[in-house]
């Protein structure tokens, strides 16, 4: 396989001083102030939760729908590592950062959601610890994955230290963290749904289906792809780069069959339940339904052939298209088709929508970070210099 | 920059190194559900044979919420107000402050009580102390309990982390979170476990004037319950008071009420602990259809299935290590003395 030559990864360089990075340490200091509030005078004092929707954004959002989005670095390791195709090797590190940030914040996130976050190591340890709880292996395992993307990551840091030895010894056994990196989101992206079957006839029966796990896998799987697309394309944009589209192309047709595979256990499962004439229905959870589905099949329209595949402006909406579809599944079922009795409400409050952005805002200004100053995308060769040299 | 033609015996490598990983992962797959198979799928669970509980009879309530206010002194939980005067505890709803409650049924003249049509009636909300409790599976740290001999579904502040899964998995909506406090807890009804060694039992049992609250074990409920069904409305029989399975007699003689063929909380989700009898609608009073089998049963299923003894995490662990460690090489193919520095 060593035929296959890759450009070598290297920092794009530049400064850190220019409107998105302040605009993004902005959003950051805001977010840091409403959480210092929310520790000091509790969760109403700065969100909209309450005792029918005890999960708002900070949990749907930051860490369900959060984690999801950062699937990029596994369903990659999927590709190139367990799969085999060495050729998308360049994709794999910023897909990893991307991982690493939506992660370890989605991780942060949810510490400021616990009520008594204090508590928050009894999660790990044996004499509080529920195995039958399916938020017990969520968070376990999140909290693992965690750790073993921030080693699969250090090479990159121990590259740019210099640490030659040390970066040879790691990437010895770097396999089994691989390995490990690929497990464990199966495993939580999985539980994620599991999440909503012991909520019973609260979750609207399009949502409520003991495949879920299935369902959540395949969804996590191609998000990872759809966000890749996004985030390729943004990063070359952003770094003013040339698109990977010989790269992308076919990695697009992967997803379509993960898509394809998807709506057919979606829709062969709500026809077995027979509840599919809930779809048809004249309600708002039926049209939020078909948002989501409609994303998926727009995402055919935009990228089926491949000749649309190697449009770059489609396969950027595509990514969005699926993210969206992605990000609806999980709205779906945790808040819009929650139903917990006449008289609740939910809709986050302004300093709830600022912490959410804040923390999307960190993942952008580390991936800024972490690309300008370590070895993470494919060096450019001869095309345009990075815009801030 | 990678080329955009393929060297075609790359490809082909790349093709049967596909294949065989696609075999290694539909190994795995077969491997994980040979495993999962001998995993038994967990029944609902049943109640204790000692099971202690209540039995709400809402043809008896009078609404007069005696067993608002001594659920209130029981717990040492603060008045909460709805009126603009916050006089008075007023409670509409059940509350990190608030365990017991009862609501009340309105249709059109409201003349009658327990009419279903132009009638009203009153249903009492707090904890159902089921059988198969899905707080108690939800609850990663086991803050949340189900006593073993009791039955009771008991709350440990000490051990909470405030998920608050337990408050968005529970079909009745019992536990409820303090979200004002820096350092809120869930508030639920223990069946005034607390109260036992002293002497007592449930407080809002306690005070009940008519019975329609009743306490007792849940075996002896139940009869009580299947007993008042079998009854001819409107003819006299006695109702017991206080405390069914214990305590002086305290009852009296009263009319029976043109009850609906339903005990709640016979069967619903395996049993609750807390049953109820109406004369109108479950579901038009705000109690949830639910099947017998607990959702909690079903979640523990698919839970034991994947990761029963972690058998099958271990066994994909194990094929994707081997198939990485195959594949991993690709990160070395520059040389070494090349470090990617600008």
């Amino acid at each position: 396989m060593s035929t296959l030559q890759h450009a070598r990864p290297a920092p794009v360089g530049g400064s850190m001083f220019n409107a998105t990075t302040l605009v993004c340490c902005m959003l950051i200091a805001v977010t840091a102030t409403i959480i210092l509030v929310r520790l000091f005078f509790g969760l109403s004092s700065t969100t909209n939760v309450n005792d029918g929707y005890s999960w708002g954004i900070w949990v749907v959002v930051d860490v369900f729908i959060g984690s999801a989005l950062a699937c990029g670095g596994f369903s990659m390791a999927l590709l190139v590592y367990i799969f085999n195709k060495g050729k998308y090797h360049p994709l794999v590190r910023p897909a990893l950062l991307g991982s690493l940030f939506g992660y370890t914040l989605a991780g942060a996130a949810i510490t400021f959601d616990l009520g008594r976050w204090w508590n928050f190591w009894h999660i790990f340890w044996p004499g509080y610890f529920n195995v039958n709880s399916v938020m017990f292996e969520v968070a376990a395992c999140i909290t693992l994955y965690i750790i073993v993307m921030w080693i699969e990551f250090s090479p990159v840091f121990l590259e740019r230290l210099g640490l030659r030895d040390a970066r040879r010894k790691l990437e010895k056994v770097l396999f089994i963290f691989i390995a490990l990196g690929v497990v464990l989101p199966m495993m939580h992206q999985a539980s994620l749904g599991t999440m909503l079957v012991v909520m019973g006839g609260q979750v609207n029966p399009l949502w409520q289906t003991p495949i879920q796990p299935l369902i959540y896998l395949l969804s996590a799987i191609m998000l990872g792809y759809g966000v890749i697309l996004f985030e390729s394309c943004v990063a070359a944009s952003a770094y003013r780069r040339e698109i990977e589209v010989s790269l992308l192309n076919p990695m697009a047709r992967v997803m379509l069959g993960i898509m394809a595979l998807f709506l057919v256990v979606r829709f062969t499962d709500l026809v077995v339940r027979g509840v599919i004439g809930q779809a048809f229905a004249p309600t708002c959870v039926a049209l939020t339904f078909w948002v989501e589905n409609a994303c998926l099949l727009g995402t055919f329209l935009l990228i089926g052939t491949t000749e649309a595949r190697r449009n770059p402006a489609r396969l950027f909406l595509a990514g969005i298209a699926v993210m969206l579809s992605g990000i609806m599944l999980r709205l779906n079922g945790f808040l819009i088709a929650f139903d917990t009795g006449p008289g609740w409400n939910y809709f986050p409050s302004v300093p709830e929508l600022l912490v959410t952005i804040g923390i999307f805002a960190a993942e952008v200004f580390g991936y800024i970070y972490i690309t300008r100053r370590f070895p993470v995308l494919p060096r450019e060769e001869t095309y345009a210099q990075p815009a801030h040299r | 920059m990678p080329a955009d033609i393929p060297d075609t015996r790359t490809e082909v490598n790349c093709r049967r190194k596909f294949l065989e990983s696609c075999m290694g992962a539909a190994g795995t797959a077969l491997v994980a559900s040979a495993i999962s198979v001998r995993v038994e799928a967990r029944d609902t669970y049943q109640r204790p044979p000692e099971a202690l509980g209540l039995l709400y009879d809402a043809t008896l309530c009078i609404g007069c919420k005696a067993c608002v206010a001594a659920c209130k002194q029981a717990n040492d939980n603060p008045a909460e107000f709805s009126t603009t005067d916050k006089l008075w505890d007023t409670p509409l709803d059940t509350s990190g402050y608030t365990f017991n409650i009862i609501k009340m049924y309105r249709s059109g003249t409201m003349a009658t009580k327990d009419d279903e049509t132009n009638g009203y009636a009153f249903m009492k909300t707090s904890c159902m102390h089921c059988a198969d409790p899905s707080c108690v599976s939800a609850c990663p740290v086991t803050a949340m309990t189900k006593d073993p001999k009791t039955g009771i579904v008991a709350y440990d502040a000490e051990a909470c982390v405030g998920c608050r899964y337990c408050v968005v998995a529970c079909p009745f909506g019992i536990p409820k979170y303090q979200y004002d406090s820096p350092t809120g807890k869930i508030g639920k009804c223990e069946l005034c476990r607390h109260r036992y060694k002293e002497g007592h039992y449930s407080a809002c049992a306690e005070v009940c004037p008519t019975g329609a609250t009743l306490y007792g074990r849940t075996s002896d409920l139940l009869s009580e319950a299947k007993r008042r069904l079998a009854l001819k409305p409107g003819s006299v029989t006695t109702y017991p008071r206080g405390n069914l399975s214990g305590g002086p007699d305290q009852s009296y003689e009263g009319y029976v009420g043109n009850y609906k063929q339903h005990i709640y909380g016979e069967t619903e989700y395996g049993g609750t602990q807390v049953l109820k009898l109406s004369a109108v609608d479950f579901e038009k009073v705000g109690m949830p259809y639910l099947s017998p089998n607990s959702s909690a049963s079903t979640s523990e299923t698919i839970q034991h299935t994947l990761y029963g003894g972690l058998l099958a995490p271990f066994a994909v662990l194990g094929v994707m290590t081997y198939v990485a460690k195959r594949n991993v090489h690709h990160e070395d193919d520059a040389p070494a003395d090349k470090p990617g520095k600008e």
